[in-house]
């Protein structure tokens, strides 16, 4: 690897990659300085709000504006629908008023009057006769390996068969979806947006408004949260830019809490009967499963299972996609793994059960059944994330024996995620007075993607990290990915040390002949700029930059790119830790382990951050959410963060967190964190239920009821 | 939201002249924490906002040792658990405010507005008003009801009375001071509370332009006294049943004993079965089972809250073992 132009620092030569560096927006943000898409106000700027359909399913007759737009302070109306079109969920917006204040706003779409023509609607697809006799199934076609019925019968296989399901859930982003749009001339559009992808938006308006993509901007300088939910422009999007044009005033669009519930994204649903075969000495042998779930109006992904374990030797899958009315699927964190995880773990937990073995061992024993080799990778985590939890003294059978009712337990899962490196340019320049500046069109949706574009260059040019000034999040720097699919940090680190590298042999080259030496004797530590082994002949960073007289130094990093700096395939285990109260059905999270890798880590604090955020979102999943749907209307009934319920800082438990690193880790290069740890949390949790109590609780989330009902079942409540 | 008039008058009699004869035209404002965010739902729209913020004798806490507590009803939970007679005197109030796990509502809400929260079912927030209907049929029996009464649920309003606090005051007998065009009226608190029938009712028996100026508890020594609630999260959440609890003892023996249940009806419930099953009675684990079990004989569970009969067994079973 150091025989190619760029490379990451050995780790005796890392002065900043892989430390605890607290991330160079805190301030900004915790004083409230930073600013938001949220918190942009314009001169003149009016506000937006919109009418959405009372109905699941339903056909517009006809709408008519005409005493809204008589509302004092309205300016301006778009319909998002047309006569004739269908609504295919309840909220999905019709038409958008711009006024003077929200309320007036708000109050003037309640004066549209939209004729419906109700349609038959379908919200609960857990019952898959019913969504078959309405018609809303479609079968994909079946995935086979090896001999499954003759594994099967096997009279050595012990078989376990079980049904598990994992609702629909929402994003709910801290910061909702939407723009603040203004037009700054007759074809120039500047969209403030919260959004995971700066660079490719210019485009989508431009398209949607016919205008030059170079004539589009977009700016998202911070960002509050996305999720896989925030790519497109969406429909509030191009009804915002078009009222902008309308009424001649920046505009704001920002989706109400209970609209961003109701429209602006699901994760799908997955429900299963699974049957599972593993020999006595607990050898995975055959995979059977009958899976469906919803994605909304028109399918979605096949779930990938089983998870992890792909490479059963006899295997055979089955799925169902249910068309529902519940709300359209978006990529949620992770897309497709959270479920196939549960449904996965949870079965082979309970195979282990059925065995008689410890579901550490069994997955120790099977874990090289994972593809690319990862095999060895578990291994270690579990182990480690096993030490964490203390897995040989809190463990035990099915079923915590001790009086009382208080029953705790230990449950564990495993997961992956690809990871690697998006499309990325990064821009660095060095001025004559010392300053440098990185710029890329990306964004940082939290996860702390500025503190990383700082690090790599501040660690490349010998420079503490607040000596770099990163820029992002405005689309006239240059082009970079979508942040989804944990791919950002794995590109604008790659194309950010190769930019900074470059820079810095320019700068090299520019000081060398005065310090008697060849640009390729030199290095750039401790902010010096050195020759190497001989630090009597050195420069301060200022006064090597002082050489550059008029000219300054600027270098593009692209990733991919020369030489390897990242790639792709990350395993992760956790180990929750659950009390459960057998006469309320309430669980209680003591602590959840988890032990991740993501190749080379950049910062350590902010990589940990993103495993504590995944488990706290993960406990959220497990425990509590669900998009409640009304059989009677088809409308949700939880579209507020009262009903829908998350985790609060006391319900989370101790988290407990372990980076992998190190040899067989480091040299992988960097690769993306953002969504493999939110994966684990719902098996876990629900592996850990099942041991406490001695049953399994098939569904998420894990309610009182839904404890209470698997209690009673075993004929065991207390 | 619509817009409305806002008075903010500084005396109860001028307060009560503002307020409309009939509900849905003006509404009182307390805190604020519930009014407006059905004002934002377009759930109430009224056409007036009378603040009781200004009116300066509806805040205040007074103790009469050995024979009540006045609160105003303007007095904020923070207020109320920051009292030093309240907290030494009347622990389990205390007790019931600080589940509430909001540091905003605390500082914010009132105890009157607490009393006179409206339900927080979701059919009834999503504007199908108190009594859901939809073809004809009652909404919360047919529909989604994990949250819904399992008491009292025979009609249409088959939500559950809101308050976290009422059961444990009703349980040690307070008394609610109305105050009219007609003058001052006192009340038992769990008078205060009805299910409404007929379209146009409410779920308080208060008059659409009287406010509601004092809470008033009884003090008495010796009384022991504990709220149980089952609660799936910790973090700003309403419980999915309470119960309150009151004991009067003659060394272990129950002298007398009032079970107060919430979350389960339209309104407090006052748990007779339970009552019966403890008075005479020694005071065990056995005993506080038995009372568990008798709160629940007359449940009617709606299609999906079955699991609450199970939590109310356990939680009058624990107030009980907690107030011992
Ligand atoms: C997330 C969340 C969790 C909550 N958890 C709990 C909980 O665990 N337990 C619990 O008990 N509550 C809980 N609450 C509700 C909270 O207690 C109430 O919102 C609060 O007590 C209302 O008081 P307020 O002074 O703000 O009333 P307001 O919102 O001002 O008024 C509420 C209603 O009472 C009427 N009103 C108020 N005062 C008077 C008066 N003196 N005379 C006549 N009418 C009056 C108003 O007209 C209005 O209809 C929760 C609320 C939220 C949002």
């Amino acid at each position: 690897m150091a025989s190619c132009k760029y490379s990451w620092p050995a780790a005796n030569e890392r002065h900043l990659i892989g430390k605890r560096i607290s991330r160079i927006d805190g301030p900004a943000k915790s004083s409230g300085r930073a600013k938001y898409t949220l918190d942009i106000n314009l001169p003149g700027m009016l506000f937006v709000r919109s009418l959405g359909s009372p109905y699941a399913h339903a056909k517009i007759a006809s709408i008519d504006t005409s005493e809204a737009e008589k509302m004092p302070r309205v300016k301006g109306i778009q319909l998002m629908k047309r006569a004739g079109d269908e609504v295919q969920w309840a909220g999905d917006q019709v038409a958008a008023v711009a006024a003077e204040t929200e309320e007036a706003a708000e109050d003037a779409t309640r004066k549209i009057k939209v004729e419906y023509q109700e349609l038959p609607f379908l919200v609960n697809e857990a019952d898959l006769n019913h969504a078959k006799t309405a018609g809303r199934t479609r079968i994909a076609t079946q995935e086979k390996v090896g001999d499954p019925d003759k594994a099967f019968a096997d009279s050595d296989a012990v078989v376990h068969e079980g049904y598990y399901g994992i609702p629909v859930i929402v994003h709910c982003c801290l910061e909702p979806h939407g723009h603040v749009l203004q037009w700054t001339g007759p074809q120039n559009l500047r969209c403030y947006s919260s959004t995971q992808s700066v660079s490719t938006l210019p485009s989508v308006f431009a398209e949607a408004m016919n205008i030059p993509a170079n004539n589009v901007e977009v700016i998202s300088h911070y960002m509050g949260g996305g999720f896989g939910s925030k790519f497109s422009m969406d429909l509030w999007g191009s009804a915002g830019a078009q009222l902008a044009k309308q009424t001649g005033r920046p505009v704001k669009y920002l989706l109400q809490r209970a609209e961003e519930m109701e429209v602006a994204g699901c994760r799908p649903s997955g429900f299963a009967r699974i049957r599972a075969a593993a020999q006595k000495d607990g050898t995975l042998t055959a995979w059977e499963s009958d899976c469906w779930g919803t994605g909304g109006p028109s399918p979605s992904g096949v779930l990938p299972i089983p998870y992890v374990l792909t490479n059963i030797p006899n295997r055979v899958r089955n799925h169902t996609f249910v068309m529902t009315n519940i709300g359209p699927a978006r990529a949620w964190r992770a897309p497709n793994h959270p479920q196939a995880c549960l449904l996965t773990m949870s079965a082979l937990d309970d195979l282990a059960d059925k065995l008689k073995m410890d579901p550490l061992q069994f997955f120790m024993k099977n874990a090289d059944l994972a593809p690319e080799n990862l095999g060895k990778v578990y291994r270690e985590e579990l182990q480690k994330a096993a030490e964490l939890a203390e897995w040989s003294k809190y463990w035990h059978p099915r079923g915590d024996k001790t009086p009382g009712h208080l029953k705790r337990g230990l449950g564990l899962s495993i997961h992956t995620w690809g990871g690697r490196g998006h499309v990325s340019n990064c821009q660095v320049t060095i001025e004559a007075d010392g300053s440098v500046t990185c710029e890329l069109g990306s964004q940082d949706l939290g996860t702390g993607t500025r503190t990383v574009i700082a690090i790599v260059a501040a660690e490349t040019l010998g420079l503490p990290v607040d000596a770099v000034k990163v820029k992002i999040g405005d689309s006239r720097y240059p082009y970079d990915g979508s942040s989804g699919g944990s791919t950002t940090v794995g590109g604008v680190s790659p194309s950010t040390r190769r930019a900074a590298v470059d820079a810095r042999d320019q700068l090299f080259a520019a000081v060398a002949p005065g310090l008697g030496v060849s640009a390729g004797q030199l290095e750039a530590v401790g902010g010096r700029i050195q020759v190497q082994g001989d630090a009597s002949k050195s420069l301060t960073w200022k006064q090597a930059c002082r050489k550059l007289g008029a000219r300054k130094v600027q270098a593009v990093g692209k990733n991919p790119g020369e030489c390897m700096l990242g790639s792709s395939g990350v395993g992760g285990a956790q180990i929750a830790d659950v009390t459960v109260d057998t006469e309320t059905g309430v669980v209680k999270i003591n602590r959840m382990v988890a032990a991740q890798d993501c190749g080379l880590i950049i910062d350590m604090k902010t990589a940990e951050s993103q495993v504590y955020g995944a488990l706290i979102m993960g406990v959220g999943y497990s425990l509590f959410e669900e998009k409640v749907m009304d059989p009677l209307t088809g409308r949700m009934l939880n579209p507020n963060m009262e009903y829908y319920k998350f985790a609060g800082i006391g319900d989370v438990g101790e988290l407990v967190v372990h980076m992998m690193t190190g040899p067989g880790y480091d040299e992988r290069g960097v690769i993306g964190l953002g969504e493999p740890p939110v994966i684990s949390p719902g098996a876990a949790i629900s592996n850990a239920v099942a041991n406490a109590i001695g049953v399994r609780v098939p569904s998420l989330p894990l309610t009182p009821e839904r404890v209470l009902a698997a209690l009673e079942q075993k004929g065991e409540m207390a | 939201m619509q817009p409305f008039e806002y008075a903010s008058p500084t005396s109860r009699s001028e307060a009560v002249r503002l307020l409309s004869p009939r509900w849905g035209e003006t509404e009182a404002l307390a805190g604020g924490t519930d009014l407006l965010g059905l004002m934002k739902d377009y759930v109430c729209t009224p056409k007036r906002v009378v603040s009781l913020k200004r009116i300066a004798d509806l805040r205040g806490i007074h103790l009469v040792p050995g024979k009540e507590l006045r609160v105003g009803a303007m007095t904020t939970y923070r207020e109320l658990t920051e009292n030093e007679s309240v907290r030494r005197h009347f622990p389990v109030l205390i007790q019931a405010i600080e589940r509430i796990r909001s540091e905003q509502l605390r500082n914010m809400g009132s105890i009157g507005g607490g009393m006179l929260q409206r339900p927080r079912d979701w059919y009834f927030r999503l504007g199908y008003g108190l009594l859901p209907e939809k073809d004809g049929q009652a909404m919360i029996a047919n529909g989604d009801n994990r949250y819904a009464a399992i008491f009292g649920n025979s009609g249409s309003a088959s939500w559950v009375s809101p308050s976290t606090i009422a059961p444990a005051l009703i349980a040690l007998g307070a008394r609610a001071a109305l105050y009219g065009p007609r003058g001052l009226r006192v009340i038992d608190l769990d008078r205060l509370f009805t299910t409404p029938a007929q379209p146009g009712e409410r779920e308080h028996t208060l008059r659409p332009n009287e406010i509601l100026t004092e809470i008033i508890v009884p003090h008495r020594e010796g009384i022991r006294s504990a709220v149980y609630e089952v609660r799936q999260k910790e973090a700003s959440d309403y419980p999915l049943v309470l119960a309150a609890v009151t004991l009067e003892l003659r060394g272990r023996s129950i002298r007398s004993a009032r079970v107060i249940l919430g979350q389960v009806a339209p309104v407090p419930w006052p748990s007779h079965e339970a009552e019966s099953a403890l008075v005479g009675k020694t005071l065990n684990e056995e005993t506080a089972e038995a009372a568990g079990e008798a709160a629940v004989t007359h449940a009617t569970p709606l299609s999906m809250n079955r699991y609450k009969v199970q939590l109310t067994r356990v939680a009058v079973k624990r107030a009980i073992l907690e107030a011992a």
